[in-house]
Formats: structure tokens, C-alpha cells, sequence
């Protein structure tokens, strides 16, 4: 058996890493509860924001942070761009079409990118690199713990943009009933590529504050997209407080497997719970009833 | 099932089989051998995911399995290779009845389904990274002597023949589930499972037997894939790439149709090494050609190369007549 102390730094850094986790996966859940579709790309997208910091970092010398605001704008636009005119009018309205098409994008960004820095493992210089917390118990490393602040920030700002903003009236509606929301004038292409945009913008801020303290490879988005694909699921497909409270468990979850099984059975763990939750109770934790 | 159903696939397969005789390239053999273990693959994913409309992302599941039980009974219990090819199979199609089991009796449809059949091959995926018995991360390594009795070969010519038998048998079953009234429930299912259930078709019985199915023809790949290179390790076997692969090449071909994977696999790779000839060995660059095609041929060419060919013939048909008409 381990110390307490031990198992404590554990679930503290699996807190951590969970609420990047759940960052992640609440662009997939937005996605989710409104189109109601699988975002198979979610993980390349992820990859390509990584990439877009790294090159930032190398090319200006620009701060993972500061970048923030020059990469959610763009991945904004780039999600919108994409659901419009390709994986919208691709699919023909099909949802294994929708499957498919984003599979096959995410297969194109991947092997773009790998195409075009090789399958080097790379990483950025910042000066607060290495800097910890000290919080009595245990050192947490800083750049870890501005990423969970900021998961938790951007959770809470599009929560409140969907629950206060005309547009995130729109949003809920178009995902509650969809030909009521055109009925009324709402146009439902432009509420699917915007909640598409939200999506993928929440991915370009996770991979800013991932960067400081992670490292990117053309494949490194698998690792998080079937991770995200199962805090989806557990906390229920388009639950926002489901994401966030999902990715929280998870990051805990692999962190105390990873420490009891090793590291590599650990992982097992995550994929164990996705598969039971599926057959018990797929509707997850804070998912409505099917 | 009648002999004009048989007859072109056996015509087929005997002109294929004249390949290796005006072809000395081992690296065009080579080419030949390793797409056809790809379109035996995706022969058995066809079977689950173009007949029956059950897409699945984890056929790696079955291919690994098929693969692994097959090295690992020749290297640890010694069995004759030949029957370790046989047991090889079945192992690939139990995988596949529990898989299907679990997840059909869960009653998991579209998105839940693939993503459960993802689910499944990572833990094969992760537990053969882990036990000694696949040789955890190092791989396993069948042991080289290159007898026909082992199951090994000298020559690549005689993989391509063996490969193009289980492409033929796994082709006459496909041909053979299209004309039965397994294949017609199946079909039902996939185009409307509630209706096929309310006209009394037992979707859940019909789905176990698609997977079962799927999943030995699957397995059949991955055994031939183990004695042809001799070396697995779990990246190989129960990864991503080869439930891609098995996806893909139907999709492209012709979802559900016979022909569809046999096509879809020659088409993709080949363009794949196209690619690499025309810009040079850049890693990924062929897979985003594999990507790009899929986007396509879902957004323009739904039926895909099979019943892109189907559309073309039958407006030239059309042509003619109008034209016979005016004369």
C-alpha cells in the first residue's frame, strides 16, 4: 500500500489533469447535445491547435498563454469554416456519414502533420516551466495549475454564454428541437457551425494551456480524443456540468490506476469504465433520458 | 446462389492468379500480398458495417486476435501451423460473437456502437502490451523455416495464391449471405432495424451472426498477415490503422456490395503508392490521400467506385438506346 501522502499527490495532479481532460471533452459534448454527432476530428483538431502554439512559440517568440487570444479567434473560424462547408454538406444529413467525414478529416490533419514536422516528439521553452506550488502538502507544478484555473474559467464562460446570450438561447434551442428553432426563424446551419466554432475554439485554449506543460506529436490527439470520447460518455452526451465533473473523475481515475497497476495497465482503466458505462447506463451520469 | 454468381469471381480469381507468372518484382508481390490481407479484412468488415450498417471502429479487435492466437499456439504450444491458422480464425470470430454479445444485447446502434467497438480493441490493444504471453510490448516472433508445412514459403507467390483463396471464399460468402434470407434480414436491418423488428426478423440474432461472421473473415487477415511477416507486436495487430483500413477500402469500393472492399483496397493503396512515387517517401502523406478520397466519395460518390461504375454504364446504356431510337 502507498502513504497517504502519496496517494493524495495523486488524486491532486489527477484533478489536474482531469480538468484539461474535461476541457476537451466539452467542445465534444457542445457538439454532441446540439448536432448530435460524433466529432471524430475532435482529437486532430486538438493536435493542430498544439502545433499552431508550437509554431507561435518558435516563430515569435509568443508566450502559450498570450496565444490564446490569437488561436481561439482562429480555431473559432476554422471549426465554423468546417462545419459549413464540408462536413455539413458532405454528410447529406446522414449521422454515419457525419461519422465518416470526420474520421476522415481527422485522418487528413494527422497525417498532414505528420507530413509536415515527422513523428519528433517536441515541446516548448517557457521560463515558468518547471516553477511549482507549494501547497502545504505536496508541490504542484505551475503550469498545471493554470491550466485547471483555466479549464475551469472557460467551463464557466460558456456556460454562461449559452445560458445568457441570444445566440446561446439559439444554440439550446436548435438542440432541444430543431425544426421548432427554423420554425421560428432561427437559422440552423449557422447555430451548427457556430456551436461547431465553440467547439473547436475550447479546444485551441486547452491546447494553449496544455503546451507549457505537455509535449505534441502528430498522434498526440488520439491519446486525449478517446479519453474525451469517454468523459463524454460517463458524464452524459451534451452535459456540459456532466464534462466537466466526467473529466474531473477520470483525470483521478488514471492518475490512481497509473499508481496502482502501472503505467501502462493503467490506462486500462478509463477504457473499462467507458465500456460499462455504455452498456449500463449509456444515457452517463447527467445525460437526459434517451 | 447459382453458378452465374460464382462463375465471375472464380474468372476473376483465376486471372489474378496469372499475376505472379509475368511479375518477377518481389516489392509489386509484396504490394499484392499486403493488399489482399487489407481487402480480406475489410471483406469481413463489409459483412458488418455495408450489410448490416453496423459501422464498427475496432475491427483491429479481431484482426489482432486472429493474428496473435496464430503465433502464439505455434510458439508457446508448438500446434502445426496450418491449424494454428484454423484456431486462429475462430478465436477471431468468439472475439467477435462476445463483443457483439455485449454490445448488441446493450442495445448500442450508430455512434455508441463504433465507439464501443474503439473501446474494446484499445483494451486488447493495451492488454497485449502488458502480458508476457503477446511478448508485451517487444512483439512476438514466429520462428522462420520456410516449409510448406509450416505454413512458410520461399516464395511470395505462393502468400499471393493462398491470400487470393481466403479473398475467393470470403467473395462466394459474400455472394452467398446477398442471395440468403440471413442476408435479406440483415439488409432489413440496416435500412430500418424497427420495421425489420416489427416484421418479426430477430435483429439481435441476426446482428451476433453478422459479427461472427465479420469478425472470422477479419481474423482470416490478421492470420495470414502473422505467417506472411512472421512479427507482431500489439501497435501492429490491435491498432488503429488496420480497423481504418478495413473501413475505408468498403467505403470507398462500395459499401455492401461484393466487389466493393477487392476494389476499394487495390484503389487506395494503389494511390497510396502513387502518391509515394510522385513526392517521395513523406511519411502520412498517402494516408492523407486515403482521407481526402473518403471525404469525397461520402460527399459525391455515396455508393462509392462500385456504384459510381453502376451510374456510368447505365447512362451509356441510356445513350445508346436514345440514339438507337433516333436512328
Amino acid at each position: 500500500m502507498f502513504a497517504p501522502d502519496i496517494i493524495l499527490t495523486a488524486v491532486l495532479n489527477g484533478l489536474l489533469t482531469g480538468a484539461v481532460y474535461a476541457l476537451i471533452a466539452l467542445g465534444l459534448t457542445l457538439v454532441y447535445g446540439v448536432l448530435h454527432i460524433i466529432n471524430f476530428a475532435h482529437g486532430a483538431l486538438l493536435t493542430a491547435a498544439m502545433f499552431a502554439v508550437l509554431v507561435l512559440r518558435l516563430t515569435f517568440g509568443l508566450d502559450p498563454y498570450l496565444a490564446i487570444l490569437v488561436l481561439a479567434p482562429t480555431f473559432y473560424l476554422a471549426g465554423y469554416a468546417l462545419q459549413r462547408f464540408v462536413i455539413g454538406p458532405a454528410s447529406h444529413g446522414s449521422d454515419a456519414n457525419i461519422l465518416l467525414v470526420t474520421l476522415g478529416l481527422s485522418i487528413i490533419i494527422e497525417n498532414a502533420l505528420l507530413a509536415l514536422f515527422r513523428s519528433d516528439t517536441r515541446s516548448i521553452d517557457v521560463p515558468y516551466g518547471f516553477s511549482s506550488v507549494d501547497i502545504g502538502i505536496t508541490l504542484l507544478s505551475l503550469p498545471r495549475v493554470i491550466a485547471f484555473g483555466g479549464a475551469l474559467m472557460v467551463a464557466a464562460l460558456l456556460w454562461a454564454f449559452l445560458e445568457l446570450t441570444d445566440t446561446g438561447k439559439a444554440i439550446r434551442a436548435v438542440a432541444k428541437e430543431r425544426l421548432g428553432a427554423s420554425l421560428v426563424g432561427i437559422d440552423v446551419e449557422h447555430v451548427y457551425a457556430v456551436t461547431f466554432g465553440l467547439g473547436t475554439a475550447s479546444l485551441a485554449v486547452a491546447a494553449c494551456l496544455l503546451m507549457p506543460s505537455f509535449y505534441v506529436t502528430p498522434r498526440v490527439g488520439n491519446a486525449f480524443v478517446l479519453v474525451a470520447f469517454t468523459i463524454v460518455v460517463l458524464g452524459g452526451m451534451g452535459s456540459i456540468p456532466g464534462a466537466l465533473i466526467g473529466g474531473l473523475i477520470i483525470g483521478v481515475v488514471e492518475s490512481l490506476g497509473g499508481l496502482y497497476l502501472g503505467e501502462s495497465l493503467g490506462q486500462i482503466g478509463i477504457f473499462v469504465i467507458f465500456i460499462l458505462v455504455l452498456l449500463l447506463r449509456p444515457t452517463g451520469l447527467f445525460g437526459a433520458k434517451a | 446462389m447459382s453458378g452465374r454468381d460464382v462463375l465471375p469471381i472464380v474468372v476473376i480469381g483465376g486471372l489474378l492468379a496469372l499475376i505472379p507468372f509475368g511479375v518477377a518484382s518481389n516489392t509489386l508481390l509484396n504490394f499484392l500480398v499486403f493488399t489482399l490481407i487489407i481487402a480480406i479484412a475489410a471483406q469481413g468488415w463489409n459483412v458488418l458495417g455495408g450489410y448490416g450498417g453496423q459501422i464498427s471502429f475496432g475491427h483491429s479487435a479481431f484482426f489482432g486476435t486472429g493474428a496473435y492466437a496464430t503465433a502464439i499456439l505455434q510458439v508457446h504450444a508448438g500446434v502445426n501451423a496450418w491449424l494454428a491458422f484454423g484456431l486462429g480464425i475462430l478465436a477471431g470470430a468468439l472475439v467477435g460473437l462476445a463483443i457483439g454479445a455485449l454490445s448488441f444485447r446493450a442495445g448500442l446502434r450508430g455512434s455508441y456502437f463504433a465507439l464501443i467497438t474503439l473501446a474494446f480493441a484499445e483494451v486488447f490493444r493495451i492488454v497485449a502490451n502488458t502480458i508476457p504471453l503477446t511478448g508485451a510490448a517487444t512483439g512476438i516472433l514466429i520462428k522462420l523455416d520456410a516449409r510448406p508445412v509450416n505454413f512458410q514459403f520461399h516464395s511470395r507467390a505462393a502468400f499471393f495464391w493462398i491470400g487470393l483463396v481466403i479473398m475467393l471464399v470470403a467473395l462466394i460468402a459474400t455472394r452467398a449471405l446477398e442471395r440468403s434470407r440471413f442476408g435479406a434480414f440483415l439488409v432489413a436491418l440496416r435500412e430500418n432495424e424497427d420495421a425489420a423488428k416489427a416484421l418479426g426478423v430477430d435483429t439481435l440474432r441476426v446482428k451476433l451472426g453478422a459479427i461472427t461472421l465479420s469478425a472470422a473473415i477479419t481474423g482470416a487477415a490478421g492470420c495470414l498477415y502473422a505467417q506472411y511477416f512472421l512479427y507482431l507486436d500489439p501497435t501492429i495487430a490491435y491498432g488503429v490503422w488496420i480497423s481504418v483500413e478495413a473501413l475505408l477500402a468498403p467505403i470507398v469500393g462500395g459499401l455492401g456490395t461484393a466487389f466493393g472492399p477487392l476494389i476499394g483496397a487495390l484503389t487506395l493503396h494503389g494511390l497510396g503508392n502513387l502518391t509515394s512515387l510522385l513526392v517521395g517517401r513523406v511519411p502520412g502523406i498517402d494516408l492523407v490521400v486515403y482521407g481526402i478520397l473518403l471525404v469525397l466519395v461520402i460527399a459525391f460518390a455515396p455508393t462509392g467506385l462500385v456504384g459510381l461504375a453502376h451510374r456510368v454504364r447505365d447512362r451509356m446504356r441510356q445513350r445508346t438506346a436514345l440514339s438507337a431510337g433516333a436512328a
